[in-house]
């Protein structure tokens, strides 16, 4: 089952390094992401007032985080009158205990799950597993990641990184061992590999008792639940099991059913480039019909995991309005050529290097490593549907790794050293502050290294490898721009401000 | 009107070529220049790889070598949107209101090479000979910080004698990125094969854009893998003449020389 975790990973350059020597990973990536961006910049191009949308998104969101504990409370006053439970998790641990108690007081030892990042974040179906409860993935590409003993590498296409052949391979080996086999002569084709998972599907869909969702959303003032997806996997699991479990993030709630209208436009054409979603499901609390569709008990766990301590952080925050589209993941050079295992985390991509240092911390090599995984290109700033500035927050957490500083940490503000391993750097970083702060000085340097061109090495050792591993180092003119201005300007002596210090 | 060339350090130290051409060109469009002494780094690479403290200097600096000015013109798109969106960030986050209002005024009056011309200046066709096919690679933080759109292009497609051809995937990075070529070699590595591969595709024999450091890291990577084209800056294109200024040769910096 689920036995691959995230921990103990490398940091991100040499995981990234591995992953741009292994051909078939960036074949599949770059058809699977070259396409998808392609049609979604079409989409998008379709609706005349899309800024406009994206910033009202924006805008909605930072309103809702601002006053976040009353919107939950609301959301948590209609759930309850609505017949559902609500329960508070301050993090995963916490998530995973209540939901494996909520599914064995239901004497069952099987789930069937929706596709949700919530709990791939928490880690549910490995807590589920210790406790003896099977969670059987019915989303397409998340089951060919459970079935292949992966982890998914993005967001909306968890298994991105396997082309055809490998899906076929993996049907083929393991279908059997978790419930019905692949058809015989299985082959690559599209449809065919769809209708073996329909098959090996259906017998979970009719058999499970337990459902356990996330969600793209949260009406506060209903107490609705919203799930958008293509493939009809998720109406099955909200609608046939006697009991629904949904684990969802607090940043999930948006105030009214007007809000929402605003990110049922943004979300489908951000993520698959559909104008809209196949399936949209939406549950308020419970029913008490026997013939009814729905839960007859619904529990919504509430997860924080960080969330709040994110949100303390006024820069870092607007993180928290990401709906969850990968639209940046889709257009991200460093993504595409990275893969999204290296980032170690259920949130690979841009929003995944600004998400999980802020959820997880920026203790671990992987972690610290993580805001420097971009170059800053602005790619998915520019296709973020609720215009979250990831480059900014991304120097912003550089700041935090490099200098270190106050944060929050469960709710406590905390004053965080410097990650290690920064000091060279750092002191080269002081070194050209200082020259720079010193153009005299800098002059001096430039017409050294000019004297002495001829004999500069044209491979480095060192940090300079780096560079020198695939480029060719620029030469050194014979005299910078600043002495041929002295030179032909007849600037003598030192100008006002050359020196230095002020 | 008082011009003050902001030359940018990289161009200073390594590509002068780059700033005795923007000279020339603006010199040529009757623009006088100066070029404050005191000027040095806008302090891009302390504060993208997360030393905000060690920018904080550099931006004061900058503010006081370019506030007596009414337009401050650079030859690199990442350095103008430092000055723009960062310098004044800086300094608020340094809780210095009078530095981040000065800083403000001076990123207000900031301009890129081309946005001075098209918008300041108002000229597309700048009286520029270059007989050569070029492609043109937009560079990241013109296109999408600066939203410089078809201005470099006006100006490329008004030089006499030059073709210019289209660069497939024109939009991707280049894989530069400052700090992250080198702390992520092996990507930044992929990312620069991939433009290098499709700039030699389009057969040009140079490729043009407006920023230094990111030509450094194209010229360097064609220079590496054998390949005959050139990377050029917008600004020796549009200094080069009919009787014959064309610069950037003697630096001999982004050509296989060697």
């Amino acid at each position: 089952m689920s036995g691959r975790v995230h921990l103990g990973m490398p940091a991100f350059p040499e995981a990234a390094a591995s992953a741009t020597r292994n051909a078939r990973l960036r074949g599949n990536l770059s058809h699977a992401t070259g396409t998808i961006r392609a049609k979604r910049a079409q989409a998008v191009a379709e609706l005349s007032d899309w800024d406009a949308l994206r910033a009202a998104g924006a805008a909605v969101k930072d309103r809702t985080l601002r006053h976040l504990d009353h919107y939950l409370e609301r959301l948590e006053e209609a759930v309850t009158a609505a017949g559902g439970t609500v329960h508070w998790a301050a993090d995963a641990a916490e998530a995973n205990r209540i939901v494996t108690d909520l599914v064995r007081a239901t004497g069952e030892t099987e789930v069937v799950k929706v596709k949700s990042m919530a709990t791939q974040e928490i880690d549910l179906n490995a807590a589920l597993e210790r406790a003896g409860i099977r969670a059987y993935e019915t989303d397409l590409a998340e089951l060919i990641v459970q079935l292949g003993d992966d982890l998914p590498s993005h967001i909306l296409v968890p298994a991105i990184h396997r082309n055809r052949g490998e899906i076929r391979d993996i049907f083929r080996e393991e279908m059997g061992r978790w419930g019905r086999p692949a058809p015989k002569g299985l082959t690559d084709d599209p449809a065919e590999l769809a209708e073996a998972a329909r098959l090996h599907l259906r017998e979970k869909f009719l058999r499970a008792k337990v459902g356990v969702s996330g969600a793209n959303f949260m009406v506060a003032e209903t107490g609705t639940l919203v799930v958008v997806e293509s493939e009809g996997n998720g109406r099955m699991c909200l609608t046939l099991p006697e009991t629904l479990i949904s684990v969802v993030g607090i940043e999930k709630v948006v105030p009214t059913w007007q809000d929402l209208e605003i990110f049922l436009q943004l979300l489908p054409r951000s993520s698959t480039a559909e104008r809209m979603n196949p399936y949209t499901s939406m549950w308020t609390g419970t029913t008490d019909s026997e013939t009814a569709d729905g839960p007859r008990v619904f529990h919504l766990v509430l997860l924080d995991n960080g969330r709040t301590d994110a949100l303390a952080d006024t820069v870092g925050r607007q993180a928290l309005r990401c709906i969850r589209c990968s639209a940046c993941l889709n257009v991200c050079p460093v993504y595409e050529r990275a893969g999204g295992h290296a980032y170690g985390s259920a949130y690979p991509g841009p929003i995944g290097a600004i998400l999980t240092p802020q959820l997880r911390g920026t203790a671990s090599e992987l972690d610290a490593s993580l805001p420097y995984a971009s170059s800053l290109c602005g790619a998915c700033y520019e296709v973020c549907p609720v215009a979250i500035d990831i480059p900014q927050v991304l120097v912003h957490l550089r700041e935090r790794v490099v200098e270190g500083g106050e944060v929050t940490v469960r709710g406590q503000r905390t004053t965080i050293r410097p990650a290690r391993g920064h000091a060279a750097e750092r002191a080269a970083m002081r070194a050209a502050r200082w020259a720079f702060d010193h153009p005299r000085a800098l002059l001096a340097g430039q017409r050294l290294a000019s004297r002495t061109r001829r004999l500069h090495p044209r491979r480095l050792p060192g940090p300079g490898r780096a560079w020198t591993a695939t480029r060719d180092l620029p030469t050194v003119p014979a005299e910078s721009f600043r002495d041929w201005w002295r030179r032909t300007r007849n600037v003598r002596g030192e100008a006002r401000g050359e020196g230095g210090g002020r | 009107m008082r011009v003050a060339l902001f030359v940018t350090c990289v161009t200073d130290t390594l590509y002068p070529g780059t700033g005795r051409a923007t000279v020339d060109l603006l010199e040529r469009l009757g623009v006088a220049v100066d070029f404050p002494l005191a000027q040095s780094c806008c302090g891009q690479p302390q504060f993208n790889t997360g030393y905000r403290r060690e920018t904080e200097p550099l931006v004061r600096r900058h503010v006081e070598a370019f506030r007596d000015y009414d337009h401050v013109v650079t030859p690199s798109g990442s350095c103008a949107a430092m000055v723009r969106e960062n310098h004044p960030r800086v300094a608020a986050r340094g809780g210095d209101a009078a530095l981040e209002r000065v800083a403000t005024e001076v990123a207000s009056r900031t301009y890129e090479l081309s946005e001075f011309l098209v918008d300041v200046l108002g000229v597309t066709d700048v009286g520029a000979y270059y007989p050569h096919t070029v492609t043109y690679h937009p560079t990241c933080h013109g296109m999408r910080t600066l939203g410089l759109g078809d201005r470099p292009r006006r100006l490329l497609e008004n030089v006499r004698g030059l073709e210019l051809v289209e660069l497939p995937a024109a939009d991707q990075c280049c894989g530069f990125g400052g700090t992250f070529a080198v702390k992520n070699a092996a990507v930044s590595a992929a990312m620069g094969a991939d433009k290098a591969r499709n700039i030699e595709n389009t057969g040009a024999e140079a490729v043009c854009a407006v920023d230094n450091s990111c030509l450094m890291h194209i010229g360097g990577t064609l220079s590496r893998r054998g390949s005959t084209v050139r990377a050029v800056h917008l600004a020796e294109i549009l200094a080069a003449t009919e009787d014959g200024t064309e610069r950037a040769a003697e630096d001999g910096t982004r050509r296989s020389t060697r």
